[in-house]
């Protein structure tokens, strides 16, 4: 619940809040996190949806035109989780995070 | 030039929501907002929407690798639904300006939490 609440107040998820709920409390491994908490998202991103499509706030054109590229690339993405230590490349995607961060909080 | 850049940050945002278990929507609410203009409401609610396919995508390829634990996501994700009505409301009554400083801090929280899952070892 908490997981949803935080997916549809910033329109992502719910993996920021499912994920270390899974690793502390349940104390799964960070692969069966990711892959359980990414199909956590699919229902709460259903629901998300589908509750601001009511209000009139989804851009569909906007929504598929980053979407469905992203479905390629999670393609890569995860059987290169299966290869490679991402742990490495953290940093550099925490740093990118970071940044961005910033820009929308000035 | 600005939809090829919308195509490139989606194919790239695919790639690290396989690789760190994220949905995505970190990288695409910022995308649309910045890139494409729209409001940071009309980011969010598209957002979850251009979620779907990747999780979708995702969870398949998991779910092939065995790492998925179905019951556990089918608690939290049926779990989640209630939560997503306050979520939505909540987002709707905030100021654009505050909903967007929010999200700007949850990156930062957001990337603090990618060093600590790095630095805490599979």
């Amino acid at each position: 619940m908490l997981g949803g609440f935080f997916g549809a107040l910033f329109g992502v998820g719910g993996g920021i809040v499912i994920v270390p709920l899974l690793l502390l409390l349940l104390e799964f491994g960070q692969r069966r996190a990711a892959a359980t908490s990414l199909a956590a998202i699919l229902v709460s991103s259903v629901a998300g949806a589908i509750t601001y499509a009511f209000h009139g706030d989804v851009k569909p054109g906007a929504a598929m035109l980053i979407g469905i590229p992203a479905m390629v690339g999670v393609l890569g993405g995860t059987a290169l989780q299966q290869r490679i230590p991402a742990e490495r490349l953290s940093y550099g995607f925490a740093l990118l995070l970071t940044a961005v961060g910033i820009r929308l909080l000035v | 030039m600005t939809i090829a850049l919308v195509v490139a940050i989606g194919c790239v945002g695919g790639v690290l929501a396989g690789l760190f278990g994220v949905g995505g929507g970190i990288l695409f609410v910022p995308t649309l907002a910045l890139v494409l203009g729209l409001t940071q409401l009309h980011a969010e609610a598209s957002s979850l929407l251009a979620i779907l396919p990747t999780a979708f995508v995702g969870t398949w390829r998991q779910r092939g690798y065995g790492n998925l634990d179905l019951r556990a996501a089918a608690v939290i994700g049926l779990g989640s639904i209630a939560g997503v009505q306050l979520g939505v409301l909540l987002a709707e009554s905030l100021p654009e300006s505050v909903l967007r400083r929010l999200f700007g801090a949850l990156l930062i929280v957001s990337a603090a939490q990618i060093i600590w899952r790095a630095r805490r070892g599979s």
